[in-house]
């Protein structure tokens, strides 16, 4: 595997853009290995019934996914020393044969000390902006 | 149309407090695979043991925000608390963030002791921040989680 290299990297860089789609079934098998059962991740009826459009991903689904638009570019997932998302529009995924579409674009955002590299993150579905301060900072070699 | 509840502020004698370290909690190869799996990452890390090593971890890796399985139970001790006031019903995730000491690896033995970072009322939102500091049984640091909920006010319209 090659490994990207703090030398090689410069700010304002950009990372490729990944999507991501993401069905009912996605948010199923994420509940079973998360644990995170909360109904409004699978239930369409409870969903609605506590005002939410429709069924919503997992925050934390939604953040796993963003985070491999930096993990597969650097390579080792061990790089990341820090990580963190605001959650600030609903990923609705909605039962119809095709689900959501996230969209992720990431640019280094800054180059620091003992050879951290942050990256910002933007991630959209449906023109909605669903995370906000997304930031990741990786260690590389 | 939701049925309207009275507004009850939470508790806020519970900001500040720190609950005991949760049960150890092994991550296991497997569980790691299945977290992999489920968030549809293929990174080798995640599955191959060789392929760890190559990359100086000892073991399997787990995915940055595997942290949430061990953090996320153990915030349970406090959201789930009658005596806090949340409505879990209508919880969304509002933050999330993770300070990484050193990654996640198959084999380790990690505790979480949980502490009330800060409670607040935001346009009838109730809001609770959490942190997780995760050990492992020897007393290594591994992960600070900070989880943001929002139990969101009764009758808000969501586009």
């Amino acid at each position: 595997m090659t490994l990207v290299s703090y030398a090689d990297v410069e700010v304002g860089q950009p990372l490729p853009t990944r999507s991501f789609p993401i069905t009912r079934a996605d948010l199923v098998r994420y509940a079973g290995a998360s644990g995170d059962f909360n109904p409004i991740h699978w239930n369409e009826r409870f969903a609605r019934s506590v005002g939410l459009p429709d069924v919503i991903a997992h925050g934390m689904f939604t953040m796993a996914t963003a985070a491999r638009a930096v993990t597969d570019w650097v390579g080792d997932p061990g790089a990341v020393v820090d990580y963190g998302v605001r959650f600030t529009r609903p990923v609705v995924v909605p039962d119809d044969g095709t689900g959501a579409l996230l969209q992720v674009e990431a640019v280094v955002g800054d180059k620091l000390d003992g050879n951290l590299v942050r990256v910002d993150l933007t991630a959209r579905s449906d023109d909605d902006k669903v995370l906000g301060m997304a930031r990741m900072v990786v260690r590389l070699p | 149309m939701s049925v309207s509840v009275p507004l009850m502020p939470l508790d806020q004698s519970f900001t500040g407090r720190t609950y005991p370290p949760t049960r150890p909690y092994v991550v296991g190869r497997e569980k790691i695979r299945e977290f992999a799996r489920a968030i549809g990452d293929a990174n080798p890390a995640y599955d191959d043991v060789d392929a760890a090593r190559a990359l100086g971890h000892p073991d399997l890796v787990a995915p940055p925000t595997f942290a949430i399985v061990v953090s996320l139970s153990a915030a349970h001790q406090v959201v789930l608390d009658p005596a806090l006031g949340l409505d879990y019903s209508r919880v969304v995730h509002g933050e999330q963030r993770f300070e990484v000491s050193r990654p996640i690896h198959a084999g380790d033995e990690l505790t979480v002791i949980v502490t009330v970072e800060k409670i607040r009322s935001v346009a009838g939102n109730d809001i609770i921040t959490t942190r997780g500091d995760i050990a492992t049984t020897s007393g290594e640091k591994v992960v600070t989680a900070y989880s943001t909920l929002v139990s969101r006010a009764p009758d808000e319209v969501q586009a």
